[in-house]
């Protein structure tokens, strides 16, 4: 009977194994290949955004320029590893990705070129770019004071700083340190304030703490809805989700004035990368985004505000009412992220 | 041999060569701050963890193993089920049902019970506490089997001291060797474990690893962690060994018959034990079903195939490769019996076992990264490092033991004396190796390939660390959704993986830990863990 043999079974085995290894590195490549002969070409973006968010702006971009673009949608570190470990024969023109420290971290890494466009440079204010232009910031979002408007009325607030006096004692929840808004925003309260008067400012805050750190932000505000907490900090647009799912008119959004700092903001943003096959055509795709005639969809798609001065919000976020924001360069994020990392170490915020 | 436990034998070397390297410029940061933190939480966790999986595990096999009550034989197997509950699945489902927001306290408060949180389920305790309940059953399994084997005489001359005394002072005491090693073996996954203490925010030393990789990204303080991890894994591993040698006790005479329980003490037997189990195993699975079905037409995309797939593909290979190579070394062993190379690679192979994944990962990541970066000249970019290579190495290190440990008992049943009356039968050859070997060792071949790919598929630190970048699996997804408090949608892929985590369950029932009366069980080792396939030599 000529059954399985042990002694083949291990060699057919091990061969098996190496043709399925070598499929599986095989193909991206020949995916990239592929695309970057077709004509006309296209444009491959990598982006960290959510592809229900990202992926209807390339299908208009496509429908009015008739420029194809393809889209790969993962998490921001994997993508930038891959940018990384690519190098040269990366199929990616231009990379996509959430928070300014991460964009930073794309940057430093040396993945993106620098660009010197007039119109990105008219388009977006100079304090969401990268002082090189090696990338832009597209949509805005606040980092901000989300408060019960009964047991923590406006009067009482008055910005991040504040939430750490004792006033505000078993009434704060936070979600954790260890999503890179957290890191972003305490990064950018070193850049504004110093590492001392920010590291007190934490430990404050943790002192404060109703609960644990939220694994999310939602989870914040539905902890201020139960009552558990008076006050929260988060992005503007999860408040804008939680509207759009309830309408609860308990929560409300509080921006800080400019005599304490103004709204510390962060951004989605766009670089074409470094060894881009189509670098000119991410290029224009990178300045359609930044347009008035993408920018009200970009953000408010996803209710952020438009990065672009000239475009105005949806009217949903419009409602929150104006604020100032902190004019400091959001790629502080990105510069002080690891020192932010260790300050909350040391104040106990998990 | 030294092939063997090469994959197991780098990380080690790479994570003592760091005891010795010079100090990173986030060393300070993490001796002074991280690690007093880390280490601190590590000890309450594995105290805590210990206490109630080893109240749990000797108390409930206490009672199965010396009462007899309606329902017993099926408890006793239900008993073993949170087994294939992986505690960042337990974890979670507790999360999203006990925390302030969820259902329970939200009742509590509309029933007028005041806004004061009734308890915090996202903290240490919460940890130790599903943690407790996924890994009592290494010490259930233990204590039952030692309680089974206590020997008719010494129970006889004990009943004279009264029942509360035949346990106390007795049963215990006997037992305990075997409790005790059940109960390092539960340390061991406390020290090793990275998902659930990372869902419930919990820094211990396999947190502080991840988070000094991809958080600060210094690989080297995320090596210099992992030494210190070395040293307490090798530590806890030495006690377990010198547990073993002690010896353990031998049934004299026949087991001994059970008590059977009457009226109301039987009630509160079948009662408590299934009440038991359907609130630890029966309510969340079914919460699972109710939140994978609730998401169905979203998550069953053709994305939760690829991950699937990816999860099944990486299984496959590592146990298809696992099984293979053990089987090769176990021949070779079986070849030169008492060569002391052989034992010696064999037995380093075998350690990854007790060594966390978080730390392998780490410690072969960084000499192959090493490596690539030394021979970038010759070699394409990220040849190792973004190439599943890499995992299938983290998995032959930690998972050795698994596919090695049954084989080669298996094959040493094979004794030379049964291949010369094969022979002297003209049979030898291939036709030895298939007629006479292939029957008897199919069976360690099969359960091992069966444990190995229900390991992979739930494994978590050394899958999210060593693959190539963008490649999710179920058990990636699941840290991923779960981080971010999606608990919902993570509810297929953990249905998945604890459907699939049934399959060695039900290995382990069949193997005969659940039938004390079968004659000559095959030994199936819980997940290669030496110590659990040694209890049926009493």
């Amino acid at each position: 009977m000529p059954a399985l043999r042990p002694g083949l079974l291990l060699p057919s085995g091990l061969l098996l194994l190496a043709a399925l290894l070598l499929a599986a590195c095989g193909d991206r490549d020949a995916a990239g290949e592929e695309q970057a002969a077709a004509t006309p070409p296209t444009v491959v973006v990598y982006s960290a955004r959510n592809e229900q968010l990202i992926g209807p702006m390339l299908q208009r971009y496509t429908e009015l320029t008739g420029t194809p673009t393809e889209l790969v949608t993962a998490s921001a570190g994997p993508l930038l590893e891959r940018l990384k470990a690519e190098g040269e024969n990366t199929p990616a023109d231009l990379l996509v990705t959430v928070d300014a420290g991460n964009l930073w971290q794309a940057a430093e890494a040396g993945l993106l070129q620098p660009l010197n466009s007039q119109a990105l440079n008219a388009a977006i204010p100079e304090y969401l770019r990268d002082p090189q232009g090696r990338w832009y910031g597209l949509s805005v979002r606040a980092r901000t004071l989300v408060h019960h408007t009964q047991r923590a009325p406006a009067a009482s607030l008055s910005g991040y700083a504040a939430l750490a006096e004792p006033a505000w004692a078993g009434r704060l929840c936070l979600r954790t340190s260890r999503k890179v808004y957290n890191q972003s925003l305490v990064a950018m309260l070193i850049a504004e304030r110093g590492e001392g008067p920010t590291e007190s400012i934490v430990r404050g805050w943790v002192e404060n703490l109703a609960a644990p750190p939220f694994p999310n932000d939602t989870a914040v505000m539905e902890a201020i809805q139960a009552g558990l907490c008076d006050v929260g900090i988060v992005n503007s647009y999860y408040f804008g989700r939680l509207q759009r799912d309830a309408q609860d008119a308990t929560l409300a959004l509080h921006w800080p004035s400019e005599a304490v700092g103004g709204v510390h903001v962060n951004v989605s943003g766009a670089g074409v990368v470094k060894h881009a096959d189509q670098a000119v055509a991410a290029r224009n795709l990178l300045e359609w985004l930044a347009s008035p005639q993408a920018q009200r969809k970009f953000a408010g798609d996803n209710l952020e505000y438009p990065a672009n001065p000239a475009v105005e919000a949806v009217p949903q976020v419009a409602a929150w009412g104006a604020y100032t924001p902190n004019l400091i360069n959001v790629s502080e994020a990105g510069r002080l992220q690891a020192d932010a990392v260790k300050l909350m170490d040391r104040a106990g915020y998990r | 041999m030294a092939l063997l436990a090469l994959p197991t034998l780098l990380p080690l070397a790479a994570c003592l060569a760091a005891l010795g390297a010079p100090w990173s410029e986030h060393w300070g940061h993490l001796f002074g701050v991280v690690l007093p933190g880390v280490a601190g939480n590590t000890a309450l966790l594995m105290l805590l963890v210990v206490l109630q999986a080893g109240l749990l595990g000797s108390g409930w096999a206490w009672l199965t193993a010396r009462y007899d009550f309606p329902g017993r034989g099926l408890l006793h197997a239900a008993l073993l089920l949170p087994l294939a509950l992986p505690g960042y699945v337990l974890g979670f489902v507790a999360i999203h049902l006990l925390d302030y927001a969820g259902p329970v306290q939200s009742a509590w408060r509309e029933a007028g019970g005041g806004p004061q949180p009734l308890w915090q389920i996202r903290s240490l305790y919460g940890a130790a506490l599903i943690l407790g309940l996924t890994l009592y059953p290494y010490v259930y399994l233990m204590a039952y089997n030692a309680y089974r084997s206590i020997g008719r005489n010494t129970l006889d001359m004990a009943a004279t001291l009264g029942q509360t005394a035949v346990f106390r002072r007795i049963a215990l005491p006997l037992a305990a060797p075997w409790i005790a090693g059940g109960l390092l073996l539960v340390a061991m996954e406390v020290l090793a474990d990275f998902g659930t203490v990372a869902l419930f925010n919990v820094q211990t030393f396999t947190t502080a690893i991840y988070k000094s990789w991809f958080g600060l990204f210094a690989l080297d303080a995320a090596l210099q962690l992992a030494s210190v991890l070395v040293l307490l894994a090798l530590a806890l591993m030495a006690v377990q060994r010198a547990v073993q040698r002690r010896g353990r006790m031998v049934q004299r005479g026949p087991g001994l018959p059970r008590r059977r329980l009457r009226g109301g003490a039987a009630l509160a037997a079948s009662g408590g034990a299934a009440g038991f189990v359907l609130l630890v195993v029966g309510l969340p699975l079914g919460l699972l079903l109710r939140w994978s079905l609730a998401h169905l037409s979203v998550e069953l995309d053709p994305r939760y195939l690829e991950w699937l797939g990816r999860s099944l593909l990486l299984a496959g290979s590592a146990a298809a490769l696992l099984t293979a190579s053990a089987l090769l070394a176990a021949y070779l062993e079986r070849r030169q019996p008492g060569r002391r190379t052989l034992q010696l690679g064999a037995r380093a192979a075998t350690l990854g076992y007790a060594l966390p994944g978080t730390l392998l990962a780490v410690g072969l990541y960084a000499p192959l990264a090493a490596l690539e970066n030394a021979l970038a000249d010759w070699v394409a970019p990220g040849w190792v490092t973004q190439s599943l290579v890499l995992l299938l190495l983290g998995y032959w290190a930690r998972f050795m033991a698994v596919a090695h440990t049954p084989i080669s008992q298996q094959l040493a049943r094979v004794t030379p004396s049964i291949d010369e009356a094969a022979r002297t039968l003209g049979v030898r050859g291939w036709r030895l190796l298939h007629r006479v070997h292939r029957p008897l060792i199919s069976g360690a071949l099969a359960s091992a390939a069966a444990l190995l790919v229900i390991d992979v598929i739930k494994e978590m630190p050394i899958t999210l660390m060593l693959r190539p970048s963008g490649f999710d699996t179920l058990a990636t997804r699941i840290f991923e959704l779960t981080a971010e408090g999606e608990y919902e949608r993570a509810a297929l892929p953990a249905l998945t993986i604890v459907l699939a985590g049934l399959v060695p369950v039900a290995l382990l029932l069949r193997s005969g830990h659940g039938r004390e009366d079968r004659a000559e069980p095959t030994p199936v080792p819980l997940a290669g863990r030496p110590g659990t396939e040694a209890l049926h030599a009493a």
